[in-house]
């Protein structure tokens, strides 16, 4: 399959390891992974925001940038991005938008999927062989859970880890208080969310807190940091991509 | 205004409908009460854990939530229509209905029919409907004593407070608080009164006992408005409601316009629908119905007050009429992460939570850029919890992102606006975008040798309070991808793949 990369726009700035991660996992499953150079954000910090028409700029270059028929898939490591492609970008266009726009908008957010839903629901894998020797937590983020109902996927996966000690998070399906300019708008609201998200990650022992969104695991990071526990922040693709050390193949002579 | 002088937009709700604070600055405020919180927490938890239990027993649980929205939708489409019918129905059967455009003329109609009974007491079943049009503080003032018969409305009025919960207007408080509220303001109490919850309550069923025999006028809500019939519902959970309901000589209800239902058949979906969204159990102890009068058999007299207040307003805006479907079960509020720690004060209209974010701002407006209620629509995750909760499906995440546009709609200026106007014009070409990220990386200094950034400037403040920022790493995925590095791995990649 050829699949294009979205590596979003905080992927691409702040987390490029999340977005090389989705592209070495890809390409080892046996894709030709592809970057269109031309993408930059999903505009969902505008629409969340408030601000719609300022979006439309964005919704057309991330059109401009997918709508290519030699594309067979879109995938960003990022339920919340791909929540926007397919919740967002409609309205935006349909508003502000020729009908022209609208229908590829239909066209490009069709092939656009979120890594988890990728990979089990389109290439049918739960098992990526990946290796990952230590005691993890997984926090399902809102719009991975709710926009675009991923479900057990990224469990489905991370279960299929060899050596990895999977434990649960408690009310792993509370928000972590991220919210993108929610964090800014309502600090406080949003730093007494994040404090019982980190104080259930903490009861977890976990080494590692990963989720689907580097937006989420930002804000959840920034808190653990700052508590000095420990733990660490880890995107669910970089899991996924991780591999054993190279040992020499069994019943080969060296 | 038009050539004829009728205003372009309906007129707007008022009454209890916008706070005194914007919301962030009223959050702040009950942030810092632990006991609170504590209480909030404890009490929406619960109430989550039982509606899971109740709904996730109904195989058809889906297909009602399903029907509910299909009637609300329907009822909404034709709301003039079955109004009429409505009215019709209850003239038909003895009843009197009176129309209120806004809580001014609400509280007018319901003063003015108390006044013709001679009595200067009323009781009072709970009701949203007279909460938000401040019925109470109305009555007060005019000389008449409103008394609350619902238990936990009870302790919020004894208690000079307002409610924080549509269910549970007393959610906030915890039992050593309420016997502390009754020995200071409950008129007979025993001094000797202790916080066990059942001499609590009857502390409280003394009291009103003596109310209920002697007040021959009560005010009621509904929960339900049959077109078809003229019956009135009230479900509850204490049958001190019953009480008000059938014992006084008169009856007076106050109806958001919006409660109706066509037919008295649509009444099976939502018995089911509310009371095991609301207080999670299969069926709430006690539904009361009636219809018009009925001679020698409960009260003689009977008015329903059919209240816009912001309605049609709400009704006339294409996208934002689908909060109009509430029927005010509250689990959205008992699942949402910003209600769970904010508590309902912070939302300062009588609808807290995310419907309360919603609804205030239909029904009331928030034209104003400092208005209060503009910040409503910004007092959200969009976590989305809510709306899986919705017993109507009310895409409550949707509906925010769409007042969040109007707000901004309204006022396009300040630093904000710039800056996502910046941002958008950066963001729309990517020669311009990798220009930014390469000032992006200045953070790095900011980070220095941390590797994290403990503190922003200006807006970005609240962020650095309480969590650090990561430094931007020293390559762009961009930039790696264009590398040499970048290219070998993903060679090695696709041979490994290869091999596979």
């Amino acid at each position: 399959m050829r699949i294009a990369l979205f590596a979003t726009c905080l992927g691409d700035t702040m987390f490029p390891e999340a977005v090389s991660a989705t592209a070495l996992l890809l390409a080892r499953l046996g894709h030709d992974v592809v970057f269109p150079e031309r993408q930059t954000c999903c505009g969902q910090m505008h629409v969340n925001t408030g601000y719609q028409p300022d979006a439309l700029p964005l919704v057309e270059n991330y059109v401009e940038a997918f709508d290519d028929s030699s594309i067979d898939a879109i995938v960003a490591p990022s339920g919340s991005c791909v929540g926007s492609v397919r919740h967002q970008h409609g309205i935006v266009a349909s508003r502000y938008g020729s009908a022209s726009l609208c229908g590829r908008v239909d066209t490009v957010k069709a092939k656009t999927y979120e890594l988890s839903e990728f990979l089990v629901d389109v290439l049918g894998v739960t098992d990526v062989g990946a290796y990952f020797p230590h005691r993890v937590t997984y926090h399902p983020t809102c719009h991975s859970l709710r926009m675009l109902r991923v479900g057990e996927k990224p469990l489905q996966l991370l279960r299929a880890v060899r050596e990895i000690d999977l434990v649960e998070l408690p009310q792993a399906d509370s928000c972590c208080g991220f919210g993108g300019t929610f964090a800014i708008k309502n600090a406080e609201t949003s730093t007494a969310m994040l404090a019982d998200k980190l104080t259930d990650v903490a009861a977890t022992g976990a080494e590692y807190c990963s989720a689907g969104d580097s937006s989420c695991l930002m804000h959840i990071g920034g808190g653990l940091t700052r508590l000095r526990t420990g733990t660490r922040t880890i995107h669910l693709a970089e899991i996924l991509a991780s591999v054993e050390p190279a040992v020499a193949p069994k019943g080969v002579p060296a | 205004m038009t050539a004829l002088g009728m205003p372009v937009v309906p007129p707007r709700g008022s009454g209890n409908l916008r706070g005194v604070k914007k919301f962030p600055d009223a959050a702040r405020q009950e942030l810092s009460n632990p006991q609170l919180r504590r209480n909030i927490g404890k009490a929406t938890h619960t109430i989550r854990a039982k509606r899971l239990n109740v709904t996730g027993e109904l195989p058809d649980w889906e297909q009602l939530r399903d029907a509910g929205a299909a009637i609300k939708a329907d009822v909404l489409n034709r709301l003039p229509e079955l109004l009429i019918r409505l009215e019709e129905a209850v003239t038909a059967r003895g009843g009197v209905v009176h129309w209120a455009a806004d809580a001014a003329e609400a509280n007018a109609i319901v003063t003015e029919l108390i006044r013709r009974t001679g009595s200067d007491e009323v009781l009072k079943v709970k009701s949203m409907a007279t909460q938000e049009i401040g019925l109470n503080e109305h009555l007060e003032a005019q000389g008449i004593a409103a008394y609350e018969t619902d238990l936990a409305e009870l302790i919020v009025q004894l208690g000079h407070d307002k409610p924080s919960h549509i269910l549970v207007p007393a959610i906030h408080r915890n039992r050593a608080e309420i016997r502390e509220i009754f020995l200071r303001e409950m008129p007979g109490v025993d001094p000797e009164l202790d916080d066990n919850p059942r001499h609590l309550a009857a502390a409280a069923r003394k009291f009103l006992r003596h109310k209920f025999m002697t007040v021959p006028v009560a005010v009621s809500g509904a929960n339900f408005g049959i077109a078809e019939t003229g019956t009135l519902a009230v479900v509850e959970s204490e049958g001190n409601g019953r009480m008000c309901l059938t014992l006084p000589q008169t009856l007076i209800t106050v109806m958001g316009i919006e409660k109706l239902l066509p037919t008295f058949r649509d009444l099976e979906v939502f018995l089911q629908l509310l009371p095991r969204s609301s207080t999670g159990e299969r069926m709430n102890p006690y539904t009361s119905m009636w219809t018009g009068v009925t001679p020698g058999d409960g009260p003689q007299e009977f008015h329903l007050v059919l209240l816009d207040n912001g309605r049609t307003a709400a009704l006339a805006d294409e996208i934002g009429r689908e909060a109009l479907h509430c029927i005010r079960c509250s689990a959205c509020l008992n699942v949402c992460p910003v209600y769970e720690r904010t508590g309902g004060h912070a939302y300062g209209s009588t609808y807290p939570g995310p419907i309360g974010a919603v609804l205030s701002p239909q029904l009331a407006g928030m034209d104003q850029p400092d208005d209060p209620n503009s910040s409503l629509p910004f007092a959200s995750s969009l976590c989305g919890a809510c709306y899986d909760a919705c017993p109507v499906k009310i895409d409550i995440p949707s509906l925010l992102v769409e007042l969040r546009h109007q707000k901004v709609e309204h006022a396009r200026f300040g630093p904000e606006a710039a800056a996502m106007k910046a941002a958008s014009l950066a963001m729309s070409s990517s020669r311009r975008w990798t220009a930014a990220q390469k000032a992006a990386g200045l953070g790095r200094v900011l980070a220095g040798k941390k590797g994290k950034i403990t503190s922003l400037p200006g807006p970005l403040a609240g962020w650095t309070d309480a969590r650090d920022m990561p430094a931007p790493p020293k390559r762009t995925f961009r930039q790696w991808w264009a590398s040499d590095e970048g290219r070998a791995a993903l060679a090695e990649a696709r041979e490994e793949g290869q091999q596979r």
